[in-house]
């Protein structure tokens, strides 16, 4: 039996928790938030022991693996400590706040010899998966041009007040929506090097921006731009898009299809000339426990497969994160 | 049963034609339109998530007892995403003030007070009151839990909200408890565990396995050994699968008592329900 524990009962750590409780020989064994209501919940109805000091929690229950979904400026201290005690990690997005803290952690994580995973669930999806593949084969010839876009309705309205109303503490649309798409172009089409300017507009927000719209080139020279506000209630719930235009045609993906334009038929793809659409209901990743999606059940598969085959993540490491990190960055010195 | 994604832009296979709902369904004139021809078509049960625009409906249908004798509703709550973007933007305690009515929590939130189990059950019980506000003169003879809340509930373990939620729904609305899941088996497992015989499990059934979880043959054997009331949902597996081969699909399982489905025109929602009546 795994044993592990979650740090941080916010939306995402509540359904971290149940995903890890529901899976297969681990047994989630305890969690950790500063709400007195949500701890008192998880001792009414349940026998998970429950903390308000996470060092006490890792002090004291024997644990295998810890996911951490604290606010991002707890996330360095917390999975220090727990990289410290020879735990496997799984962080949630964005890694850091400081890239030197990222470069600390991920010597210590492979120091220890851990596991250790990045929330970036776009990776589980099967559309962007797909999208992954066929530009490895080649499909769209030589690229000219991709843009990564999400969209949502977070901020609507003008008013704040939690840490996400803060950058100084990992608040803002760059940190929490942009982050997702950089790291899903870095990975699926190819790491971002150099930003040639950035927007950054706060519509409702106060000392924070609530959309980021910025231009890049990529390692292989690749151009493109990024379009991302989280103050756009057209749009149900988050919504994020890769298209990628090449000489021999064009994919737009998002989390639902993946719309495949060529100039030519592909035989080897077994892709007719102009549109061909797959769905989502056919890539999805089967999961033995479902809660929101595929995607975030996969993952956190992926992880305990990982810790029980003694194998190192390849998808999502801390590296992976820290690269975001090290973008976000860069687009933020490229506004000032 | 006629379902509601379609009138507020849920759509499982794809972003554009959901946008393309969300404009065609804009005024509550246009979803009222729906479901008036749904029920000239014999239909007469509507479930339907708590979504704020759900509350003009019921108004409508209340205003107008005349065009809707032996109407139901069967609700689903909550609405997730309104409490999810809540909970992004103000915080697990900041969405329940928001959401809460009345002064209960400002004792709480004070500190003045300590938060009990017994305050958790209560809390339930407010959210269920505040949810279910809505549709006040209308018959509402099943209330189901939104598969966020159940799958979320089932995978922590903490099955005696069930119970809690069974109890309440049945002692204070007179009506009959349902589940909506995207993990059948484990759901259905543990309600029979905590006593709860025979329940109405509301669930992905596809010929394709599509959000079947745990694998299709699970679901099959569910579906022919066990006593419970399934519903089948997602039938079309999000549009990957013609109607006559998913409804067909169906009728091998004759436990299944409701089957939910969406529809914007006329002709579609008297092609599925011949297809239905044909075939179950």
């Amino acid at each position: 039996m795994i044993k592990g524990a979650v740090l941080g009962l916010g939306k995402m750590g509540l359904s971290h928790a149940s995903i890890v409780a529901a899976q297969k020989d681990v047994e989630l064994v305890a969690v950790c938030d500063t709400s007195s209501v949500v701890l008192s919940g998880f001792r009414k109805f349940s026998n998970i022991s429950t903390y308000s000091d996470y060092k006490k929690m890792l002090d004291k229950e024997n644990l295998d693996f810890v996911v951490v979904a604290t606010p991002t400026k707890l996330h360095y201290p917390m999975v220090k400590y727990a990289l410290e005690k020879g735990l496997h990690v799984f962080c949630e997005k964005p890694f850091m706040l400081r890239i030197e803290q990222g470069e600390e952690i991920i010597q210590l994580a492979n120091q220890k010899r851990v596991a250790n995973q990045v929330g970036f669930h776009n990776h589980f999806i099967g559309t962007f998966r797909e999208l992954k593949r066929l530009l490895s084969a080649g499909v769209l010839g030589e690229l000219v041009h991709f843009s990564g876009e999400a969209y949502g309705p977070v901020v609507t309205k003008e008013k704040g007040g939690t840490w996400r109303s803060n950058s100084e503490e990992g608040g803002g649309c760059l940190y929490d929506y942009a982050s997702h798409v950089i790291n899903l172009l870095q990975e699926v089409i190819d790491r971002p090097v150099k930003i040639h300017g950035s927007l950054l507009k706060s519509i409702y927000s106060k000392g924070v921006e609530d959309a980021v719209y910025s231009l890049m080139e990529l390692q292989s020279g690749l151009t493109g731009t990024l379009l991302v506000n989280w103050s756009d209630e057209t749009y149900r719930k988050m919504s994020t898009s890769l298209t990628v235009q090449g000489k021999k045609g064009k994919i737009v993906c998002d989390a639902t299809e993946i719309k495949i334009y060529l100039k030519e038929a592909s035989v080897k793809e077994g892709l007719g000339k102009g549109w061909t659409i797959k769905y989502i209901t056919d890539l999805a990743i089967p999961v033995e426990f479902y809660l929101r999606g595929e995607e975030y059940s996969a993952q956190i598969e992926y992880f305990v497969k990982c810790i029980r085959e003694n194998m190192q993540v390849e998808q999502n490491s801390f590296e992976e994160g820290h690269y975001t990190d090290t973008v976000i960055e860069m687009i933020t010195n490229s506004t000032k | 049963m006629f379902g509601d994604n379609q009138f507020f832009a849920v759509n499982h296979s794809s972003d554009e034609k959901s946008r393309a709902q969300s404009i065609r369904f804009k005024d509550d004139e246009a979803i009222i339109r729906v479901l008036d021809q749904s029920i000239e078509t014999g239909i007469n049960t509507f479930m339907c998530t708590t979504h704020d625009r759900i509350a003009n409906i019921c108004k409508h249908i209340v205003d107008n007892p005349g065009s809707y004798q032996g109407f139901k509703i069967f609700p689903c709550m909550p609405y997730a995403h309104k409490y999810a973007n809540a909970v992004t933007e103000l915080g697990i305690m900041g969405t329940i003030k928001q959401y809460v009515p009345g002064n209960f929590f400002s004792t709480f939130a004070k500190g003045s007070v300590a938060f009990l189990g017994k305050d958790f059950v209560k809390l339930i019980q407010i959210l269920i009151d505040a949810e279910m506000k809505m549709f006040k003169g209308i018959e509402t003879p099943v209330i189901f839990i939104q598969n966020v809340l159940v799958d979320l509930i089932l995978g922590l373990k903490m099955y005696d909200v069930f119970s809690e939620y069974h109890e309440y729904i049945k002692k204070t609305y007179n009506a009959e408890p349902g589940y909506i899941t995207m993990n059948m088996p484990a759901l259905y497992d543990v309600l029979e565990a905590q006593g709860i015989s025979n329940p109405v499990i509301c669930s992905s059934i596809n010929k394709i396995g599509f959000r079947m979880s745990g694998g299709k043959e699970i679901y099959e054997k569910y579906l022919n050994e066990k006593e419970f009331r399934p519903i089948a949902m997602q039938v079309l597996a999000a549009g990957a699968l013609r109607p006559k081969e998913a409804i067909e699909y169906l009728g091998q399982f004759p436990r299944i008592e409701s089957v939910l489905f969406g529809a914007s025109s006329k002709s579609h929602i008297e092609e599925t329900k011949e297809l239905i009546e044909a075939n179950l």
